[in-house]
């Protein structure tokens, strides 16, 4: 049964990130594994054929976990990590660790296989100033040297071409080239060569060996190739060849890029080699027999991407080119002759709402007949992953965007086109603009239509119940996307660093639209808004994604249909100034879109939209419009009031001293959120009311004394409306990070008792007391007494990623907290367990309230993870939103991967259950109607009877 | 050496003196306070400015000293002048424009007087001055401080606070203020209450003690051979007392 509902609903997507490595598995032949490295410190092998995971191993995040290097041979994958802290292999077949070696200290700069006679038995790893050599079996070091003179000489590559030496290079930039031979056997120096480059930088990004160990430096400045045989004995220079005498040119401005290709460790690269002029011109070149001239194979223009791919004996080029606006085509050449390979074009579509193509791997395989085929992944800037087959089919795509997704929202479907017509018929507009004769045919055609659908359905329904089970697919597209009858399946729009924007069903998970912003900067803040809803047919939903630079303030909108992610054709604002603040109001335009204000530096106000109608609105309502403005770096909060001329005016401002303790979070409600009862009725049948101001701020802070005995964690409850202080606690000797709640009329909130050393969460609640002050409305401006506050603390025996409360249409059913662990797990945590009534001594009061009598430490029941083994690696947030069923509530988290769910924090209480026994109680009803007809009947009769008597 | 101890104890003493004095209120109206009291924690003055304007631009002017003094109790009290006619006047015509009144003191450490005790800037707050009228100029004002004493803000309300838009006929209800004064420091929360439990538990053990006599014969025999015999013989038999 559950694992029945489980099927229907729940969703999970993993992803890794932003492809780093990539390699295929060559090892055999049909192989189908692909294993990637990425930024999020994930190495993960997929299966080519499908694109799921096969497994995934996520290390911890930031510099100590990053994925320095990804080399792959045979059956062994060999990683540095964590910024050349560790060396690790890994067994491709099953995903294990087969040895892990601790590196030398220094920062990591390359490393290569190394093969002797053939076969790879070591790996070289170059660091700043070390040189270290390991067995491939198990890691054990087998040499390791200092780098002569590395203070001065910049190392930067490693080469081994298959001989019993390693070379290291380096380079004094704008000077010369060092090169240093080591011997296999025991690292000992065998030569030492200094080579006059005064034009060289560096060794990394302009210079690959190619061909019996040369190597090829390429040069912007004085637009010439320079040639260098690694090995040479006597005293070695380099020989230059100008461009100009290859006929070639760079763009202006472009940096040369030059691209090689070494198929096997134990041999050397091959000759040819790729070099990029500019972003659309690549030149496939080869070095002569010589050793010091280059003759010119082909010439690429337009080729976006190039890659070289090895099977066999065979190393071909891929080269990509633009074919048309929507796709691009890649051909196979062969690398040694630069001829064109027949029948290996595959086309590669171009999403108009994707990003460009960045990075080609090839995957080249050896047919019956001996030909080479092949398959690609490309890469493209988006960070999504497409992987196609001959003859051009795109066999998946994976969106690794999404693998780092920064807000989300989630808003209801559009009825059908049916339900929205039937709306129309009795909408304002139509009522007054006809007559009643039009409204009759109106509704006469509106029932003809209605007719045709139910009609359709059955049609559907007759013909997929003919159709073999299993067949039968419900696949979701974006035509047939509409409202259920309990509003349960939504639309969400999720919103990624890189800048793509998702539109995500949320019953199914599949992807409905996707739309890519370029130009996004990598360190944007982003702010999702909805401005109009699904609800005002015929006018189309609205979203507003405000994108705002972090470190000059500047911002700009993006304006979008939230069910199809069409950009939408209202023109946005200019925005000259840094934006400080965005706030949402209330009051809507004639065409139902909420208006958004933007706050700029100078504290003027900008209105989207700024219609006539909503200046005017905006000019009447503007003494009552109150915003607040946080500077956490000064300590500062202050509240502003709107003027008519949308200046603004200072009312009032509050300062925590920054030398004392610095602002971390600050949190409002959620203004969809309904509280369905203001009160709570005690054990003697008196009501305390809660203390509900929709203008309440949580402001946590942290001290700036670190040391354990001083820490402290404040949290100021704030009215952002006067900027009175309703109430001031400080948890001592506690230090953060801090996650909070704020809802209805508490904040629960999680720290680190640096005394105890644990974690611990602890509740507030408000209540105005045993009676209301003004039972009608509530006004910041006009609440005199503060409210009483309560408060418990309790100890939790895990810390936690992040903190959410479910949310309900109404607010009946009772609140749960949602604690995302570290573990990946999701925590459903009833509210009823952080109430600071709960009682110390069970009274019969208490018992009455069915409150829990209070125990120091908050257990985690393993019932209450709600996604059971399907564990959410590194939760970053979760977002809930309510459904038509009051019991249900919708929740998504989000991290590195997706996951989707339902939640019922009352149990299903306004929904049957499944096995309810529809047939007994029909069956039952119509029984005793027949019983009633039989009996009454009877009784007629019998009346009949006695009357002739 | 010795000084460490001792100090420990007085920090250890600070949170609970706080807590005393967190409602330490004082409040009068144009009365001289402060004499007496030349202790090392003498208290020192600030200004309370008021702003009431009708076109809404903040001039602030004098409405009377703030009497604050630190240390072991903090306490604050106030001394304030009458409103002169112009200034009822005034006070009236943003009232009937729904303007505001606005009050300031300037930031201050309350216990640091070694230190330069006044920061730049201010603290602000606002009510509006319909109510200020209605209520007869009966307003609280709260501070606000932080756990080293400093003000953080600053707020003020009237009681009643609504505006009815009822006409306050007499002059003399607008002369003078009527003002409640509060200090507030921050408020401890609360840590688990891991003692009051566990007693609470010991006590119900005791309760229950009685009664838990009355063992099974094989938890008996279990924990009787766990005092006489080696460890292996006590394993094998709660490992039975498992089972069963």
């Amino acid at each position: 049964m559950e694992s029945l509902e489980l099927a229907t609903h729940v969703q999970r997507q993993q992803y890794v990130g932003k492809t780093l490595f990539a390699h295929f598995d060559s090892h055999s032949q049909s192989s189908k594994k692909l294993f990637l490295a990425t930024d999020k410190n994930i190495f993960a092998s997929f299966n080519s054929r499908t694109g799921d995971l096969f497994w995934r191993h996520v290390d911890k995040v930031g510099p100590e976990g990053t994925i320095d290097i990804l080399l792959l041979h045979g059956q062994d994958a060999l990683m540095v990590v964590g910024g050349g802290r560790l060396l690790r292999s890994w067994d491709t077949n099953m995903g294990g660790l087969n040895w892990e070696a601790v590196l030398d200290t220094g920062s990591f700069q390359a490393a290569c296989f190394v093969a002797i006679q053939d076969t790879v038995k070591h790996v070289a790893v170059l660091k700043k100033a070390v040189i270290s050599l390991h067995y491939l079996t198990n890691g054990h070091q087998k040499w390791v040297e200092n780098l002569p003179d590395s203070d001065t000489v910049q190392y930067q590559a490693v080469y081994s071409g298959g001989e019993e030496e390693v070379y290291v290079l380096g380079v004094v930039p704008n000077s010369h080239l060092t090169i240093i031979a080591y011997s296999l056997e025991d690292g000992e120096i065998i030569k030492q060569r200094s080579v006059e480059a005064p034009w060289l930088s560096s060794v990394e990004s302009s210079c690959v060996v190619i061909g019996q160990g040369v190597l090829m430096c390429v040069d912007p400045a004085t637009l010439a190739l320079y040639t260098l045989p690694i090995q040479a004995e006597e005293a070695p220079q380099f020989n230059q060849i100008l461009l100009q005498s290859l006929d070639l040119e760079v763009s202006l401005g472009f940096q040369p890029v030059l691209v090689s290709s070494q198929p096997h460790p134990a041999r050397s690269p091959i000759s040819e080699f790729f070099l990029q002029l500019g972003p659309d011109h690549h030149v496939l070149l080869q070095l002569n027999a010589d050793g010091y001239t280059i003759a010119a194979l082909r010439d690429f223009q337009p080729a976006f991407l190039v890659s070289f791919a090895t099977t066999g004996e065979k190393t071909v080029a891929a080269v990509m080119t633009p074919k048309n606006e929507t796709a691009c085509d890649i051909n196979l050449f062969s690398a040694d002759s630069g001829r064109r390979l027949l029948d290996t074009t595959v086309i590669f579509p171009l999403d108009l709402n994707g990003g460009k193509p960045f990075k080609l791997y090839v995957h080249a395989f050896l047919k019956k007949d001996d030909s080479v085929g092949y398959r690609v992944l490309v890469q493209t800037q988006d960070h999504a992953l497409t992987f196609i087959q001959q003859p051009g089919r795109v066999v998946w795509t994976r969106e690794e965007a999404l693998a780092d997704v920064v807000t989300m929202e989630m808003v209801d479907l559009p009825l059908t086109g049916t339900q929205a017509e039937l709306e129309g018929e009795f909408g304002k507009k139509a009522a007054i603009q006809d007559g009643l004769f039009p409204m009759v045919l109106k509704r006469l055609s509106s029932q003809v239509i209605l007719l045709q659908v139910w009609l359709a359905h059955l049609w559907k329904l007759f013909y997929e119940a003919r159709q073999p089970h299993g067949q039968v697919k419900n696949e979701v597209t974006i035509e047939t996307l509409s409202r259920d009858e309990f509003n349960l399946q939504k639309m969400m729009v999720m919103v990624t660093a890189s800048g793509k924007l998702f539109g995500i069903d949320s019953k199914s998970g599949s992807i409905l639209w996707k739309h890519y912003l370029e130009n996004v900067q990598p360190n944007a803040v982003f702010k999702l808004i909805v401005q109009r809803t699904t609800a005002h047919f015929p006018h189309p939903p609205q979203c507003t994604l405000l994108i705002k630079d972090k470190d000059t303030g500047l911002a700009s909108l993006h304006v979008f249909n939230p069910i199809f992610g069409r950009k939408s054709h209202i023109a946005p604002p200019a925005l000259p100034r840094p934006i400080l603040q965005s706030l949402l109001l209330p009051v809507i335009d004639q065409d139902y879109a909420k208006v958004l204000l933007l706050v700029d530096d100078q504290y003027k106000v900008t209105a989207f939209p700024s219609t006539k109608n909503v200046l005017q609105q905006l000019q009447e309502m503007a003494s009552s419009i109150f915003f607040y403005l946080i500077r956490s770096d000064q300590g500062n909060l202050s509240g502003f009031r709107l003027r008519k001329d949308l200046s603004t005016e200072r009312i009032w401002e509050v300062v925590l001293p920054t030398e004392v303790q610095k602002i971390v979070a600050v949190n409002g409600k959620r203004p969809n959120e309904h509280v369905h009862s203001q009160g709570r009725v005690m054990g003697d049948r008196s009501v305390l009311y809660k203390y509900l101001n929709p203008n309440l701020l949580a402001v946590v802070t942290e001290s700036t004394d670190a040391h354990p005995e001083r820490a402290f964690v404040g949290v100021f409850l704030v009215d952002g409306v006067t900027g009175r202080i309703i109430h001031e606690a400080v948890q001592r000797k506690a230090r953060g990070p801090v996650h909070f709640v704020h809802s209805e009329n508490w904040v629960v909130y999680e720290y680190w008792n640096t005394k105890s050393r644990r974690n611990e969460f602890s509740v507030l609640e408000l209540f105005e007391g045993t009676e209301l002050y003004n039972s009608t409305v509530f006004s910041s401006l006009d609440r005199p007494h503060l409210p009483q506050v309560l408060q418990q603390t309790y100890i939790f025996p895990s810390p936690i990623t992040t903190m959410e409360a479910t949310l309900t249409e109404k607010g009946i059913t009772s609140r749960h907290l949602l604690v995302g662990l570290p573990s990946g797990a999701i925590l459903s945590l009833p509210k009823m367990f952080l109430d600071p009534r709960r009682p110390e001594v069970v009274t019969e009061h208490s018992r009455e309230e069915n409150l829990i009598p209070y125990a120091p430490e908050m257990p985690i029941r393993t019932e209450w993870f709600i996604n059971y083994n399907q564990t959410v690696a590194r939760v970053k947030g979760i977002y809930t939103a309510p459904s038509g069923l009051e019991s249900t509530c919708l929740v998504v988290a989000y991290g590195l991967d997706i996951y989707q769910t339902r939640v019922y924090p009352s149990k299903q209480f306004d929904v049957l259950k499944d096995d309810y026994d529809y047939v007994l109680i029909s069956s039952v009803l119509l029984a005793l109607f027949f019983a009633t007809m039989i009996s009454k009947r009877l009784a007629q009769v019998k009346l009949l009877n006695r009357a002739w008597r | 050496m010795a000084s460490v101890p001792r100090l420990c104890l007085l920090l250890s003493i600070i949170p609970t003196i706080l807590i005393l004095c967190a409602d330490f209120a004082c409040c009068n109206t144009g009365r001289k306070t402060g004499d007496g009291l030349d202790t090392d924690f003498s208290g020192f003055s600030v200004p309370l400015e008021h702003s009431f304007e009708v076109d809404d631009v903040s001039r602030f002017r004098m409405r009377g000293a703030l009497q604050l003094r630190g240390g072991r109790e903090t306490s604050v009290s106030l001394s304030q002048s009458q409103l002169s006619e112009e200034d009822r006047n005034t006070l009236k015509e943003v009232a009937a424009v729904d303007g505001l009144y606005k009050i300031r003191v300037p930031r201050v450490s309350l216990t640091d007087r070694q230190t330069e005790r006044q920061m730049d800037g201010y603290l602000t707050a606002f009510v509006r001055a319909c109510s200020l009228v209605e209520s007869h100029l009966s307003d609280v004002i709260t501070l606000h401080t932080d756990v080293s004493g400093y003000l953080i803000g600053v707020s003020i309300v009237t009681i009643p606070g609504a505006c009815r838009g009822t006409e306050v006929e007499d002059e003399v209800d607008l002369e003078a203020f009527n003002t409640t004064l509060t200090i507030i420091p921050p408020t401890n929360a609360p840590q688990p209450e891991t003692a009051l439990f566990i007693e609470r538990m010991d006590i119900e053990h005791e309760k229950r003690g009685k009664p838990q006599e009355q063992k099974s014969f094989f938890a008996k025999y279990a924990t009787s051979e766990d005092r006489h015999f080696g460890d292996a013989t006590a394993r094998v038999l709660i490992q039975f007392r498992g089972a069963y």
